[in-house]
């Protein structure tokens, strides 16, 4: 059963990164859709709980590393922004292991690679997304 | 002399020297035990200034872009909630006039029968004033507050149940949720002039209960409102005081 993970990669960093695990040929899950941003700090809390509702199974938002951003503060409001929504959906008893904050720098190709065939294990693991994909009413998802 | 008289003399004192232009308080309502929110701007309707265990609405939501020098009386939970507001510029200090006012807490009325206190009220830890001009019977408020396990009881307990548990949980409550948006316009910090909830987008359940938590999130003074309003009885202020929890640790 193949998942589907929905990726937000800052532009600096990142992104990079993943064209980096591209020319050094390395594999990695092709379930994985990138979506590029700006910043990580660009990630709205409703882009991935938008992305949860339209049947992503998994969201991963990866940054620069700390101290590294290129507008010099913008994953620390990354960090701090999803740190909360984490603590609140595992509150509202929604899977934790869904989603997945991660630092991975241009020249760190080998670890982009790593890192999403980690978190497509981990979200292959818990199936498909029952709970999050519930977070629209019915007739909130026929608007769509 | 009890609260209410002396909230309503210092009304009138206050109006006649010329510094307020009108009164923030609590009036009669429907039932006695109703009272509302209410603005007065004549000094002879200052005799209906209503101030008891069943004012249990926040004022200073209602002070939000008050272009007139305004008498407002405060709690230590609306005086958070004011704070906040000055904080962020939505409300002009210089256009108000606070008294603070002593608080035992609420009593929370069910089918017109008083009940036990409030649960914002059982869980308060608030026992100062951030800002005030002058105060009336603060000295009855509870100074060493007991509340303090109290408060993050609930969101320690269903943190250590199961996952499933949770979910159950919350599903059980979000799926009485009407969209009234009750617990939006009466939260203080909810100050936008332009909602993302008013969206085309019907953002429903879980979905807008996350959001709007999370959009309170380091501003959200704990004050209970959003739980109060509540016509579907759902604890929404345990998504914010798990926010408060999480940021503390």
């Amino acid at each position: 059963m193949s998942v589907k993970i929905v990726a937000f990669c800052c532009n600096w960093c990142s992104y990079a990164g993943a064209d980096l695990a591209g020319t050094s040929r390395l594999n990695y899950p092709a379930q994985v859709k990138i979506i590029r941003v700006p910043c990580s700090c660009r990630v709205d809390v409703q882009f991935i709980l938008r992305a949860f509702v339209r049947g992503a199974d998994g969201v991963i938002v990866c940054g620069c590393h700390l101290g590294d951003c290129h507008y010099s503060t913008g994953n620390y409001h990354a960090e701090g922004r999803l740190t909360q929504l984490f603590s609140l959906l595992d509150f509202m008893g929604f899977e934790r292991e869904r989603v997945h904050l991660e630092w991975i720098s241009a020249a760190e190709g080998a670890k982009f690679a790593a890192t999403m065939d980690a978190f497509v294990t981990q979200v292959s693991a818990l199936g498909k997304n029952e709970r999050y994909r519930n977070m629209y009413t019915k007739a909130g998802a026929q608007n769509e | 002399m009890n609260e209410q008289e002396k909230m309503r003399t210092r009304a009138k004192e206050l109006h006649a020297a010329g510094i307020i232009k009108q009164v923030l308080a609590w009036e009669a309502g429907a039932f006695p035990s109703y009272p509302a929110p209410a603005f007065f701007t004549k000094p002879n309707a200052f005799e209906k200034i209503v101030y008891n265990e069943f004012c249990t609405a926040n004022l200073s939501k209602y002070v939000i872009n008050i272009t007139e020098k305004t008498l407002i009386f405060l709690r230590p939970c609306d005086a958070h909630s004011f704070a906040q507001l000055v904080k962020e510029n939505q409300v002009k200090r210089e256009n108000t006039y606070v008294i603070a006012v002593g608080c035992e807490g609420c009593v929370q009325v069910d089918e017109g029968e008083a009940r036990d206190l409030l649960e914002s009220c059982r869980t308060c830890t608030k026992t100062d004033y951030p800002l005030f001009d002058e105060e009336i019977n603060t000295q009855n408020n509870p100074r060493e507050s007991t509340n303090k396990a109290a408060r993050f009881a609930e969101v320690t307990r269903l943190d250590s149940e199961e996952n499933t548990a949770r979910y159950a949980f919350w599903q059980a409550h979000f799926s009485q949720c009407i969209r009234c948006n009750a617990c939006r316009n009466i939260c203080p910090t909810c100050h936008c002039k332009e909602c993302v909830m008013d969206s085309d987008h019907p953002l429903d359940g879980q979905f807008y209960h996350a959001i709007r938590a999370l959009h309170q999130d380091g501003r959200c003074t704990d004050c209970g409102q959003c739980s109060r309003v509540c016509p579907r009885g759902i604890p929404v202020h345990l998504l914010n005081r798990k926010l408060i929890y999480t940021s503390n640790k």
